[in-house]
């Protein structure tokens, strides 16, 4: 809750004046405000508040600022926002190069986490269909997923059309038995799986990782056939001759971007981000500490940075 | 355009006619949709009147695209550049917000992050309770004073207190430019004729375009943060109070008029010094809309950096934390409800009292000094003990709790049960309403609303009609326009099903009427996120909670317009048909009902209006309409395709409100009301 005050307020500090340039650990070049955008997962504050306190900590001022995922893009570009640290492969690549194309964003590089995204269902699904999570056996059940408005076929929630991720593509190559349904938002997914977790029911759908879904919920990946660049190029490779899509999805990077004209502004502070890395268990863990044992974030990241400082320390040098 | 138009045209006046035609083209269309033989028959015959060519698309979505990309990069006015422009007027705007959120919500602070200095803390809790009660006593007394100290006491108690204070010094900003701009823009559609004729279809577009369409250029013309979001709550809310100040002026009495220019006033006299002041009550009702308006955008504005209340019910919906989203989202109720009855208090304060006060300020000092004298003691005492500068937050209570676990249970018990309701709604009338929709060729449909709209209103409304449903066609947005109809039209008859006994029943017993005001205001208020994660649980992503979130929505209209429709039959005739020995029943069906009837049609008006505006939220739970077009549009940045896909939103609805309005119009003149 303080997070998003802060943020909200920022032009609360706005009106008493500009910045104060107080003792600062490196010499900083800029003491303008790096503005971060925070967005509304909860790994995404994580990533985005460490960076920002490390950043804090080598003397240069962060204002944390509400954006939504996409549309910030239009401010990255204008310079109204200055750094995005989480952006999707899967989700948000297609934004993202079309906005590095008009040369007012940059590429700051990988977070070091991978984005896993793919066909997820409860472990309890396992005994009603022993021959998961290989993928061969999704047909043999896709009763068992199906629901009066897609019977005989199995009902595959997929992510929101925005996600893209091929799923239509994929059920037809493979010849799935399973219609597609797209959720519109993150959160009526989670809530359509919480309600089948809830009751033990059929469910498969796109669960992807680092979330606390799959840290709060037992299940497991399908396993499709391994995702290559020839699978989605070339409709000749895997099963289906003609058609191409008859993979599983890639483990995509999750990558940050930010302002171009940061680069000459903060050039230390750009450099200390490039430098950012943090895996996918570290993540997991504190959304897991955050969102299921309802730990107060601040907290969480605070602790996280006063045992680990060896290793945040090593990006700001 | 179409055999049908031609035939309306070729049919002037007569009117016997008319049921005949309407009978045989039905018919038709009916034929169409059952006989598979003849569809495909047609279909062969003719293609281009079922799937719209892409050769005779229109690419308005390009210029569209086009058009803003100069605008934000390249247009030059001579000294500066638009977007230069549009800067300095969010600039401007931020210095007020700074100041409200300052004193509201976070203090005044110098520096930043670790280093800030807190100067001056903000308001405290007990200040803010103690002027909100005072300002209901002053405006009606101690009911309301109580009423508005508990929804302020509500957000201490329930830890909202941060957040809903970032809410109100937004909502704090943004009213009052709303009205100042409404008010002008009325004043001038008032002296004007040719500007409010001019006015009229801007202020439509303003209502019905989804706030999604234009969010994009919005944040490049006017940068990222609570400034372009309070800009697009100001496009959205304005409207009411430009059509509200017009019909206010207009309504002043001529001899109160005649009084000012005997008294030798001015013209800028006769409108500041008369007719303003005699328009007061009125003019506040529009202040009321903007208010409710306002709040009712706070979850899209929290969306693009206004935080606050709507951005405490995202990231716990997010979270799935039921619970604490409907905290959040009563707290939005508490606001609102606390703001309007406090407008409404002041609008319905005799003008009489005005006069009073310009006449001797001391009459208000009273109040005034005691807002100031709560302040300041609060904040001495906040020096000395904290909780009275801010709520402690060991007494905070919260129930979420409850009603995460009041979910579940309902989600394990009665899935079953909310399953066999869902897929016999769905199997038996959603599905087909749907497939008969998209199997209807376009030109058919044109012709059939041109023809209504003939039939209503003559040929210009016909003209109208037509080429605004023709514009869904030509975007080549026919498929999704047909899946908005259907969503919404469905949703829209439900909500009227569901309203108008409400309505009558609340209308005739004052104790029900007691019990329904308070829900309807909370759905109108609430935002709809709350009710849509729940929704999925139950009954999971698809067009049948889309619908049960659209339902809730516009049930509201369908219940008020009832209630003020029957409520404004006579007296006179109702005694009338009392004394001619009618029983309570007959006086309800022969008197009541007909004679409420256009207003309980306007209720349906907006019925549509309020679903159609609910198509945005509803694309979050994955349908597959103009609002989803429009939420794709905005995560792929594609200005273009927004504003196309928000203009065929805001033409389905202004279609809808032209028929239903002329309708409505020749009922009440039939009637003998107008």
């Amino acid at each position: 809750m303080f997070d998003n005050l802060r943020a909200a307020a920022i032009a609360g500090a706005v009106a008493c004046g500009l910045a104060l340039s107080g003792p600062a650990a490196h010499a900083v070049e800029s003491s303008d405000p790096i503005k971060m955008t925070l967005h509304d997962w909860t790994g995404q504050l994580i990533t985005t508040k460490i960076m920002g306190k490390a950043l804090e900590n080598m003397g240069y001022t962060v204002e944390y600022v509400q954006a939504d995922y996409l549309a910030q893009f239009a401010g990255l570009e204008s310079g109204d926002l200055h750094v995005a640290m989480e952006m999707w492969e899967t989700t948000g690549k297609e934004a993202m190069e079309a906005s590095l194309a008009t040369g007012n964003t940059v590429d700051l590089g990988e977070t070091g986490m991978k984005a896993v995204e793919e066909w997820w269902y409860p472990i309890y699904m396992k005994e009603q269909c022993p021959g998961l999570p290989d993928w061969e056996a999704l047909n043999e059940c896709a009763e068992l997923f199906a629901t009066p408005e897609t019977a005989p076929k199995g009902r595959y929630l997929g992510g929101p059309v925005t996600w893209g991720g091929f799923d239509d593509e994929r059920v037809e190559a493979l010849d799935l038995d399973f219609e597609v349904v797209h959720a519109g938002t993150d959160a009526a997914l989670f809530a359509e799986i919480k309600s089948a977790y809830e009751r033990k029911a059929p469910i498969i759908a796109w669960v992807y990782t680092p979330h606390w879904a799959p840290i709060l919920y037992e299940g497991e990946w399908v396993e499709f056939p391994a995702y290559t660049e020839e699978c989605y190029d070339d409709p000749s490779w895997g099963s289906n001759p003609d058609m191409a899509y008859d993979c599983g999805k890639p483990r995509g990077w999750i990558k940050k971007v930010g302002w171009a004209g940061g680069e000459k502004k903060w050039p230390g502070a750009y450099e200390a981000i490039r430098n950012f890395k943090i895996d996918n268990e570290t993540m997991g863990r504190l959304i897991d500490q955050v969102d299921n044992q309802g730990r107060d974030l601040d907290e969480v990241v605070n602790e996280w940075m006063a045992k680990n400082e060896a290793t945040w320390t090593a990006w700001t040098e | 355009m179409s055999a049908t138009a031609g035939i309306a045209g070729a049919q002037p006046a007569r009117l016997q006619p008319w049921p005949v035609l309407w009978a045989v083209l039905l018919g038709a269309t009916f034929l169409l949709f059952f006989s598979e033989g003849l569809h495909d028959a047609l279909e062969g015959l003719a293609p281009w009147a079922f799937e719209y060519p892409r050769a005779w698309v229109i690419p308005l979505r390009d210029w569209v695209s086009g058009f803003m990309q100069w605008l934000i990069n390249d247009f030059d006015l001579g000294l500066f550049t638009f977007k230069e422009f549009t800067r300095s007027i969010s600039w401007l705007l931020t210095w007020p917000f700074a100041f409200a959120n300052s004193l509201l919500a976070e203090g005044f602070i110098h520096g930043r992050g670790d280093k800030a200095v807190l100067l001056w803390p903000r308001l405290s809790w007990l200040a803010v309770i103690a002027i909100a009660v005072l300002m209901g006593f002053y405006a009606q007394g101690w009911r309301l004073a109580l009423l508005v100290g508990a929804c302020f006491a509500y957000l201490a108690v329930f830890g909202q207190w941060t957040s809903a204070m970032v809410t109100l010094s937004s909502i704090a900003i943004a009213v009052p430019f709303g009205v100042v701009g409404g008010l002008l823009l009325g004043i001038a559609g008032f002296r004007s004729a040719r500007v409010e004729r001019a006015m009229a279809p801007v202020l439509d577009l303003m209502q019905t375009v989804p706030i999604f369409a234009y969010l994009i250029p919005a944040l490049y013309l006017f940068g990222f943060g609570p400034v372009a979001s309070m800009i697009a709550t100001i496009i959205y809310a304005t409207p009411p109070m430009v059509r509200m100040t017009i019909l206010a002026l207009r309504q002043v009495p001529d001899e109160i008029v005649d009084f000012g220019r005997m008294a030798g006033c001015s013209r800028r006299q006769l409108l500041w010094k008369v007719r303003i002041p005699a328009a007061r009550q009125s003019l506040m009702v529009g202040v009321n809309q903007v208010i409710m308006l306002s709040l009712n955008m706070v979850i899209i504005a929290s969306m693009i950096g206004a935080g606050g209340l709507g951005y405490d019910v995202l990231t716990a919906l997010r979270r799935l934390d039921i619970g604490a989203g409907l905290e959040a989202g009563i707290g939005i109720v508490v606001l609102a409800i606390a703001l309007d009855r406090l407008s409404q208090a002041f609008a319905a304060r005799p003008p009489e009292q005005q006069r009073e006060d310009s006449a001797g300020l001391l009459r208000r000092h009273p109040y005034l000094a005691a807002g100031l004298a709560a302040a300041a003691v609060t904040w001495i005492g906040g020096l000395v003990l904290p909780a009275l500068g801010s709520y402690p937050e060991s007494l905070t209570l919260t129930t979420a709790p409850f009603w995460d676990g009041l979910v579940s249970w309902i989600n394990i018990n009665f899935f079953d049960a909310l399953e066999a309701i869902k897929t016999f709604l769905l199997l038996n009338l959603m599905i087909p309403v749907k497939r008969f929709l998209l199997t209807l060729p376009w030109p058919l449909v044109v012709g059939l609303v041109a023809l209504a709209g003939y039939q209503l209103g003559g040929l210009r409304l016909a003209a109208l009609t037509a080429a605004l449903v023709l514009f869904l066609a030509v975007t080549r947005q026919w498929e999704n326009a047909m899946e908005t109809v259907y969503l919404c039209g469905v949703s829209a008859l439900i909500a009227s099903l569901i309203g108008w006994p409400i309505g009558i029943w609340a209308a005739r017993k004052a104790r029900v009427n007691a019990v329904v005001q308070p829900v309807i205001d909370t759905l109108q208020t609430l935002p709809a996120f709350v009710y849509l994660i729940p929704a999925v649980m139950l009954f999971r992503v698809g067009d049948f909670t889309a619908m049960i979130a659209v339902v809730a929505y516009a049930v509201v209209p369908a219940i008020r317009y009832t209630i003020l429709g029957i409520q404004r039959v006579p007296p006179t005739l109702i005694e009338a048909a009392t004394a001619q020995g009618c029983t309570r029943r007959q006086i309800l069906w022969r008197v009541q009902l007909p004679l409420a009837l256009p207003e309980i049609l306007l209720g349906v008006n907006q019925t549509i209006m309020m679903a159609l505006s609910m198509l945005v939220i509803t694309a979050l739970v994955g349908t597959r309409d103009l609002g989803q077009e429009v939420y794709i549009a905005l995560t792929k940045a594609d200005t273009g395709r927004g504003i196309v896909a928000g203009l065929c939103v805001a033409f389905i609805a202004i279609t809808a409100d032209r028929l239903i309005g002329a309708w409505s119009g020749r009922l009440k003149t039939r009637l003998g009301l107008a």
